[in-house]
């Protein structure tokens, strides 16, 4: 018998109050305002982009525009008590996920990452802090924040309440923690992995001034690069439409090269990785049709033509597939399930839409601009997650 | 003809940087000619690399290969019948292991390389050995472990060799005090794997309360530091344990590639790191620049004794620094370094996983 895993409480207790809110209920709204507002003017706070980024988005002027484009004339509840398994590697994710289910009017068990981020403790204190006032003395009793090795058993006792599940993870761990059982009537959402990719318009990035491609490639770092293109909206292949492709090419990475030489911390890690990668691709060789390095900081592999698996080619911190195509319709055969965010520029995003929606592609599930591709949000993988976490009360 | 052919009977030791550099710079574009020739998939990446192994190359332009590959592909320049005997790394169970091509030339090459670098240390008289090791670890000759070929490797610098450790890597007690009694005082060779002397030899030692008297005894070791680095072992411990355990005063650490046997690098009196006429090293930054003295860096070497797989230059996952040039105590010519450990694991960032592994 092993001995029992400890479940460390960050926040709350074991008792949570599974007594549900109407969606966008005014004190969770206020909580998220106090909090972007604590967060703000922390000084320690500000040092960490993502939780900037965090606290901006939960700002009541943003929420508040939510809410307007939330109601729909419906009348909710939140589903009760939501358990969020959120994922391991990105520090502030955990966050977003607790503020979908507060949202929703849920209570909230948030597990949040065992590698010890000091993003988590920023939040955690400044909750603890908010959650001291009798005003929240309510969502208080709804929220616990927790620390776990991965464990079937424990994943299965915090499941035994729930009205809903949030899984971020891998396709390996989503199956995993689907052998905690769930009660049948727990809605889950699963954030598995996904694929991205970009399609970029040539003669659009030829007539770029200066300035303007130094923010479309600062746009494209902050994509691909912030998490060394592991976060599954960060972009893999890039699709290049029109003609002049290599001209284009030339001038965009080049821009690329130059903003990642300044920004980012290439590791020896990283280095040997990309390199290793780029061996592979240079062995295997098929459909290969070029290779280029802009130094160390961007690898670039062209492709002679696109294939159904695409999906399965990754780049890392810096490494792209290419082509170039004459028009955005030989993207839909390559287009499965997997494919989740199609960043753009130079193209018009009704058209891109309209692609979708006529060719009834399987996969794409959000069309953002260059820049934009981490920007997480209550429409999220396909879902309107916060309507997902509630109930209607459909009265006739 | 390879550049080799031209060094080979010159002392290991004796080559000038400056010097050493010209002969590379032509050494290694025969040898990359020869890979980019005989090993299609070796070809393919310096194709990729738009490297044209015809033209003249500055030594630190030729192109490194990651030692990763070799786990992961079959990279011979010979054809199979050729392949004398297959050399693999001593992966942990379920981890990928290298495989390593030689033909009869390589292999006399390493075998060769090995033996004058370490007389150079030891001398050239043989003498008695004792291997830390279990004999077991030499048993399979037709697949080559590291661990084995490094035992075989040294056995031919002695007499006498005796095995410390039994099967079942117990401390063959009785063994090893009646060598340590029989060549007391004498000169004697011991040989083993870092972490195996110091796990399975110096701590039973010093468990047991045993001093052996081998105070003219001559220690080499290999292996890499990753396990006795997580004890907070480091060389000086190792250095200073040995001392009490056994009495001895001399030990050499090694570092060296089961994908570039024979040519290893062996620490001097003056505790670093030397390159010889078959080896060297050049460290690169994260961009692959190269760094200057006393800047930790990625690990590139370079060895001339690669015919029959495109092993001659590799990027290894090892930090270290270089530290000088011709300069060294100990008056060895060439390159010295330090190796700092394995590149720091950086961490993974993105959501594409949930959980940790168990």
């Amino acid at each position: 018998m092993n001995p029992p895993n400890p479940v460390v409480y960050l926040l709350g207790s074991q008792a949570v109050s599974a007594v549900p809110l109407a969606p966008y209920h005014p004190l969770a709204c206020d909580l998220l305002n106090d909090l972007s507002s604590e967060l703000r003017a922390s000084k320690e706070a500000t040092a960490y982009p993502d939780v900037m980024a965090f606290a901006f988005w939960c700002r009541k002027a943003n929420i508040t525009q939510l809410q307007s484009q939330f109601e729909d004339g419906r009348t909710r509840l939140g589903l009760g008590l939501a358990l969020h398994i959120t994922p391991s590697n990105v520090p502030i994710n955990f966050a977003f996920s607790f503020a979908f289910g507060l949202l929703a009017g849920n209570a909230n068990i948030v597990r949040v990452p065992t590698k010890p981020f000091r993003q988590i403790d920023i939040i955690c204190t400044t909750l603890g802090r908010l959650f001291e006032s009798p005003k929240y003395a309510e969502l208080k009793a709804m929220t616990a924040f927790v620390r776990y090795e991965r464990s079937e058993r424990i994943t299965a006792a915090l499941s035994e309440n729930c009205g809903a599940r949030v899984i971020w993870g891998g396709d390996a761990s989503i199956k995993d923690i689907r052998k905690s059982p769930a009660p049948v009537r727990c809605v889950e959402i699963a954030f598995s992995d996904r694929y991205s990719f970009c399609l970029l318009d040539a003669g659009a990035i030829l007539s770029l001034d200066p300035d303007s491609l130094k923010r479309l490639a600062e746009g494209f770092y902050n994509d691909a690069y912030l998490m060394d293109q592991n976060a599954c909206s960060s972009p893999h292949l890039i699709i290049w439409k029109g003609g002049s492709a290599d001209a284009a090419q030339e001038k965009f990475w080049t821009a690329v090269a130059e903003v990642a030489a300044q920004k980012y911390d290439l590791s020896a890690v990283h280095a040997v990785d990309k390199y290793t990668l780029f061996c592979h691709d240079a062995i295997k060789g098929n459909n290969v049709k070029y290779t280029r390095r802009h130094g160390n900081y961007v690898y670039r592999v062209g492709l002679n033509k696109l294939t159904k698996d695409m999906d399965a080619l990754r780049g890392t911190c810096g490494y792209f597939y290419e082509c170039d195509v004459a028009n955005e319709n030989v993207l839909a055969p390559i287009v499965n399930g997997k494919y989740q965010t199609l960043t753009y520029f130079g193209i018009d995003k009704t058209a891109l839409r309209d692609f979708v929606i006529r060719r009834r592609l399987s996969g794409i599930d959000r069309i953002v601009p260059v820049g934009k591709a981490l920007d997480i949000g209550v429409i999220w993988d396909g879902y309107d997650v916060v309507k997902t976490l509630s109930r209607i009360i459909d009265v006739v | 003809m390879f550049a080799i052919d031209r060094i080979i009977d010159r002392p290991p030791f004796s080559l000038a940087q400056r010097e050493k550099e010209e002969l590379y710079a032509a050494a290694l574009r025969e040898l990359t000619r020869h890979h980019s020739k005989r090993c299609p998939p070796y070809r393919r990446i310096l194709d990729t690399l738009d490297f044209d192994p015809d033209l003249a190359h500055r030594v630190e332009n030729i192109p490194f290969i990651p030692v990763r590959l070799f786990k992961e592909y079959e990279l011979a320049s010979v054809a199979r019948p050729q392949v004398f005997k297959t050399m693999t790394s001593s992966g942990t169970s379920g981890q990928a292991v290298s495989r390593i091509f030689l033909d009869r030339e390589t292999a006399a090459l390493q075998t060769k390389a090995l033996a004058k670098i370490t007389m150079d240390f030891i001398g050239a008289k043989r003498l008695p050995l004792l291997i830390i090791d279990t004999p077991s670890a030499v048993k399979d000759r037709s697949l080559f472990s590291a661990r084995g070929a490094g035992i075989l490797g040294f056995s031919m610098f002695g007499r006498n060799v005796t095995y410390a450790l039994d099967d079942a890597l117990r401390l063959d007690l009785a063994t090893v005090e009646a060598f340590s009694a029989e060549h007391a005082g004498k000169d004697v060779l011991l040989f083993g794997f870092t972490y195996m002397i110091w796990e399975y030899f110096h701590k039973e030692l010093a468990r047991l309360k045993r001093r052996l008297g081998l105070g003219k005894g001559i220690l080499i070791h290999g292996g890499g530091w990753k396990k006795l680095n997580d004890q907070a072992v480091d060389n000086n411990v190792f250095k200073h344990g040995l001392q009490n355990t056994c009495g001895i005063e001399r030990v050499h650490n090694y570092y060296g590639l089961v994908e570039q046997t024979g040519s290893i690098f062996m620490e001097c009196k003056a505790g670093v790191l030397h390159a010889s006429i078959f080896s060297d090293v050049i460290i690169r930054r994260p961009d692959f620049s190269v760094c200057g003295a006393r800047e930790a860096g990625l690990v590139q070497l370079i060895s001339l004794l690669p015919l029959s797989y495109p092993g001659h230059s590799l990027l290894t996952e090892d930090a270290g620094e270089w530290l000088g040039q011709d300069d060294c105590s100990c008056g060895r010519l060439g390159k010295y370094f330090k190796i700092n450990g394995r590149v720091q694991n950086a961490e993974t960032r993105g959501c594409s996983d949930a959980y940790e592994p168990a």
